[in-house]
């Protein structure tokens, strides 16, 4: 996936999450949290939908490494690139 | 025979429209089933029936708002004869209903999305055959701004007499305590390493868990007021309250809270949460809570002193988890913490009793393993 890709996935998932929010208006290096009104659970079922629709693991010392939308991108790329690796 | 009367699911509540029937005459019904959905102030709300027996009459047709108690449908009990004809009894809403609403011609699938998007039927324009109000007619009507905002001013305004009854009828006392979260963190960060991501568990669970276990202990608490004196319960319904999208909260009950495991808890709170935002509660979970846990942590609050919701009895109120100082065997540390607080109705309890429950919270915390 590219990243462009990764960052469609990311709104996506993140419009189930938060069906409310304007995307278009996300500011990249802010925390989701800090600017849709999500809470520990809305959180959680952005992971979980991560999890379910990337197939990488997030564990939750890793939570911060996913709470921006720059940040997201660039470590989904990360996990999805050694994935593919791997699975080479 | 037993009536099946329109359900009251608040202190404030004073009506709900019947959206739609989920059983027919004739039709078998058992306790706890969904007899019918009835749209309030919270949403729309499934209505449970508590008898077990058979649908005799319905008296309500879909669509009419009428007072809390009225009667909705006669239900004839198990081993009772069924009366003459009673299953081809025509429905007929009650004059006061009818005349209060009006016989709007509306299809299944318009009422429903009309409960679902918070259109009022009124307010449609009807364009199907003898003046009937279509699927289409609903859909325009939502895509107006007025309805939503109509439903979230009255979100607004069911929340401002609920808390204004309360304060003028409650007299509230109130009790902090700060409990050391080292032990939860701990464990709970193990616990969700070995957890599939989708099994994992929230501070939150752990919380609401530890006040249902404290109301064994502390059995005052657990009790509603209601007709001038306190009645006491004896299954334990921790109601939790619930941010909605567009404002407002509603406080639904996890039922027998205090003998679900934590994983059950935490898939029961996860689906509460989905559907207290879709809109698609029962009554027993508004009607059933003895006390509300708020969890406003999440917003970077330390604290909370909460407004109890009548004719609940206590809120419990928990802050956000943060680095503290803490003495620990004469050295100072830094521990997780977070602030617990209580408000307690003192007609019913007093600060003792109040203490008592939050240090019982405290020692439960203490012991996560073991929740």
């Amino acid at each position: 996936m590219t990243k462009d890709e990764i960052k469609a996935t990311v709104l996506r998932l993140l419009g189930d999450v938060a069906p409310e929010a304007d995307l278009t208006r996300l500011k990249p290096d802010v925390g989701f949290r800090d600017q849709l009104d999500i809470d520990s659970m809305d959180f959680l079922n952005f992971v979980i939908a991560l999890h379910e629709t990337l197939h990488v693991d997030i564990p939750e010392s890793d939570y911060a490494q996913v709470a921006t939308l720059t940040r997201c991108v660039d470590h989904l790329a990360a996990l999805l690139a050694g994935k593919s690796l791997t699975a080479s | 025979m037993a009536d099946f009367v329109m359900p009251i699911l608040g202190a404030d509540m004073e009506a709900g429209t019947l959206v739609a029937w989920r059983k027919q005459p004739g039709e078998h019904v058992a306790r706890g089933d969904i007899v019918a959905e009835v749209e309030t102030e919270k949403g729309l709300i499934e209505v449970e029936i508590f008898t077990s027996g058979v649908i005799e009459r319905l008296l309500v047709e879909p669509g009419t708002k009428v007072p809390v108690g009225t009667v909705l449908a006669i239900v004839r009990e198990e081993g009772v004869a069924p009366e003459a004809a009673a299953a081809s009894t025509p429905v007929a809403a009650p004059p006061q209903a009818a005349a209060e609403a009006g016989r709007l011609r509306v299809s299944p699938a318009a009422r429903k999305l009309a409960a679902e998007r918070g259109v009022d039927l009124a307010d449609v324009r009807p364009t199907g055959p003898r003046g009937a109000i279509t699927l289409e007619d609903v859909q325009r009507a939502a895509l107006r701004p007025t309805p939503a905002v109509d439903r979230f001013a009255r979100m607004r305004q069911t929340i401002a007499a609920a808390m204004a009854r309360s304060k003028r009828e409650i007299p509230h006392y109130y009790l902090s305590t700060a409990i050391d979260m080292y032990r939860v963190t701990t464990w709970l960060a193990a616990a969700n390493q070995q957890r599939a991501v989708a099994d994992r568990l929230l501070p939150a669970v752990l919380l609401i868990k530890a006040v249902a276990l404290a109301l064994r202990a502390v059995p005052e608490l657990n009790a509603v007021w209601a007709e001038g004196r306190v009645v006491r319960r004896d299954a334990i319904h921790v109601g939790v309250a619930i941010s909605l999208r567009q404002g407002g909260l509603v406080s639904p009950a996890l039922h027998n809270t205090d003998r679900q495991s934590l994983d059950e808890l935490m898939r029961n709170l996860r689906d509460l949460v989905a559907r207290a935002r879709a809109g698609t509660l029962r009554s027993s979970e508004l009607s059933d809570p003895t006390i509300t846990v708020t969890n406003i942590g999440d917003q970077g609050v330390d604290s909370i002193f909460g407004i109890i919701y009548p004719p609940q009895v206590a809120i419990v109120g928990f802050g956000k988890i943060v680095e503290r100082p803490w003495s620990v065997d004469g050295q100072i540390v830094s521990r997780p913490a977070l602030t617990a607080t209580l408000s307690g109705d003192h007609r019913v309890s007093d600060g003792h009793r109040g203490g008592r429950f939050l240090t019982a919270v405290d020692r439960l915390l203490q012991e996560p393993e073991r929740l």
